[in-house]
């Protein structure tokens, strides 16, 4: 049990960075209605491009606005290949994932491993220092969840929330759908890859692997915040903060059944099976829904 | 306002299923004119109305909207000419959003769209003062789900939608089909009323040969991709549900084959 209590504050600064990755799984998978499979390799391309940029010698900020553009670059190949190629957007998205792969490794000069310590490197955030790390992380929280509900605020904003619910509509009122959702894509994969950023600073290291099974994660606090706050939660700014607080609620239960025995290995298959189960809850409600009214018909 | 020169357009061209959609059609109309499209199954009406909408591009001829050659503009830069209302109730407005975010949407049809605030103050005000209008008392529901209103009050907003900017051509497809008869009648006195008041050029697809005969200054009759017949002025007021079947049974050689045309009859 001190065991656990001791292990919290970890869990909750990996929470948050991870929760900034869940609010770029939002914009895609809530408001854009696809499932980005890039996140996988953007959340590396911003590692990578944060360590490399540091070890050439920038400063912390100039080498996360590196992380953050090279997540738009990602984003715009993903919508390109989606709207101009025509290929479906989870197709899409995966074939990004693979040409990152080898982007990444390119970026790290074909090493897969890079650490960044905070000993040589001035650093915004380091496991080392726990309290710090949350404190930076809410604050990072804070600033996007401002700058998302401004943006999706304004007329731009309006017209992308309207290419997500109704493409016909949109378009009918002179929404470029196409533009919308490369830029949605765009947003979405900066956000992803300045997360990578920020867990290769809290970790100290960037790492090839390092987004693998990411958009499980990212589903995953999403899902969660909807579940446990979608009741109390109606305004915008408020549903990004539940995806957030989906993320540490994430990584605290990890924490947990990593403590009550469960193999590390077998984590991912874990997280899948839980993220699998709450996507299928609504279709079965759905279900269920339909055969009390064909019973009623009867 | 409108000139549609010579258009064809054939579906699956080269496969088991082509479809000959568009056959050749012609057709003017000048400001204002109010026409009403009839005819049967698969004529052709709905294509048509999408090959002006650009929901795909035709084959060949071209089309004109107010002096502008829209043949081969995107659906949504055309958008800024037109006003469209859709047979399916749902899919003229975004569920998952509010009225008063609808219709913010729809007042910059044809606008840049930039990072100003979507909706004003003084926005609302008019919002309000227009969805009275419809008389269904949605202009106490502003910040209400689109999704949670009746399919008649969604397809009567889609309509406000759609003329709140006024545009050069109003497209309305068998908007009323999916509604109940008393629904229907609702928000097809509401698009006689803006469509008289703004003095709209208008194109409706209708199953209604009543409604046909009721509303507009001219009258279209598809079939097999074509024009088959036209009346306006005083010979389309003097032509009855009788005059119509028959009409179409010689021209075309067959029987109107519209099943809920023949049971509104």
């Amino acid at each position: 049990m001190i065991g656990l209590i001791n292990a919290l504050p970890g869990a909750v600064a990996q929470g948050i960075i991870w929760g900034i990755m869940a609010m770029g799984v939002y914009i895609t998978f809530r408001i854009l209605d696809v499932a980005d499979l890039t996140v996988d390799g953007s959340m590396a391309t911003g590692g990578a491009v944060m360590v490399v940029s540091m070890t050439m010698g920038m400063n912390v900020w100039v080498a996360m606005l590196m992380a953050l553009v090279a997540g738009c670059l990602a984003g715009l190949i993903t919508g390109i290949f989606h709207t101009k190629f025509g290929i479906p957007a989870i197709l899409a998205g995966i074939l990004t994932q693979l040409i990152l792969y080898s982007v990444n490794l390119k970026i790290m000069s074909q090493r897969s491993n890079i650490p960044l310590s905070s000993n040589n490197y001035k650093i915004l955030i380091s496991l080392r220092y726990l309290q710090s790390a949350i404190v930076v992380g809410l604050v990072f929280v804070v600033i996007i969840i401002a700058v998302m509900y401004w943006f999706f605020g304004t007329e731009m904003g309006h017209s992308l929330r309207a290419t997500g619910c109704n493409q016909h509509m949109a378009r009918a009122n002179g929404i470029n759908t196409e533009r919308n959702k490369i830029i949605g894509l765009v947003i979405s994969n900066a956000l992803v890859a300045l997360s990578g950023a920020l867990l290769t600073q809290y970790q100290g290291f960037a790492d090839i692997n390092m987004g693998r099974g990411a958009i499980v994660i990212g589903l995953a606090a999403v899902i969660i915040g909807e579940v446990i706050f979608d009741r109390i939660f109606k305004n915008f700014a408020l549903k990004l903060l539940a995806a957030v607080m989906g993320g540490v609620i994430y990584y605290i239960v990890i924490t947990l059944v990593l403590r009550m025995g469960l193999n590390a290995n077998d984590l991912k298959m874990f997280s899948a099976l839980v993220v699998a189960v709450f996507l299928g809850i609504p279709y079965w409600k759905r279900k269920m829904a339909e055969k009390k009214v064909t019973k009623e018909a009867v | 306002m409108l000139k549609i020169n010579s258009i064809y357009k054939t579906f699956n061209k080269g496969t088991i299923n082509e479809k000959r959609a568009l056959n050749g059609v012609d057709l003017e109309l000048n400001e204002g004119d109010f026409a009403t499209v009839i005819g049967g199954n698969g004529a052709g009406k709905s294509t048509l109305l999408n090959s002006i909408c650009g929901v795909f591009r035709v084959d060949s001829g071209s089309i004109v909207i107010d002096d502008v050659d829209v043949t081969r503009l995107s659906e949504h830069k055309r958008a800024k000419y037109l006003g469209r209302v859709f047979q399916d109730p749902m899919m003229g407005t975004a569920a998952d959003m509010w009225i008063e975010e609808n219709m913010s949407l729809a007042f910059r049809r044809g606008k840049k769209r930039g990072l100003k605030w979507a909706i004003t103050n003084k926005e609302r005000a008019m919002y309000k003062e227009m969805l009275s209008m419809l008389g269904l008392g949605l202009e106490t529901r502003l910040s209400s789900k689109v999704g949670l209103l009746s399919g008649g009050q969604r397809q009567a907003l889609t309509l406000l939608m759609a003329v709140m900017q006024k545009p050069k051509l109003l497209l309305l497809d068998e908007h009323t089909a999916a509604l109940d008869p008393k629904t229907a009648e609702t928000v097809l006195d509401l698009s006689e009323k803006f469509i008289t008041e703004g003095n709209l050029t208008t194109l409706m697809i209708t199953h209604n040969m009543k409604d046909a005969i009721a509303h507009g200054n001219k009258l279209i009759m598809m079939h097999e991709g074509r024009i088959i017949y036209s009346a306006s002025g005083d010979e389309k007021k003097q032509l009855t549900v009788d005059d119509l079947l028959k009409k179409f049974a010689d021209l075309s050689g067959e029987e109107f084959a519209n099943d809920r045309a023949l049971l509104d009859k």
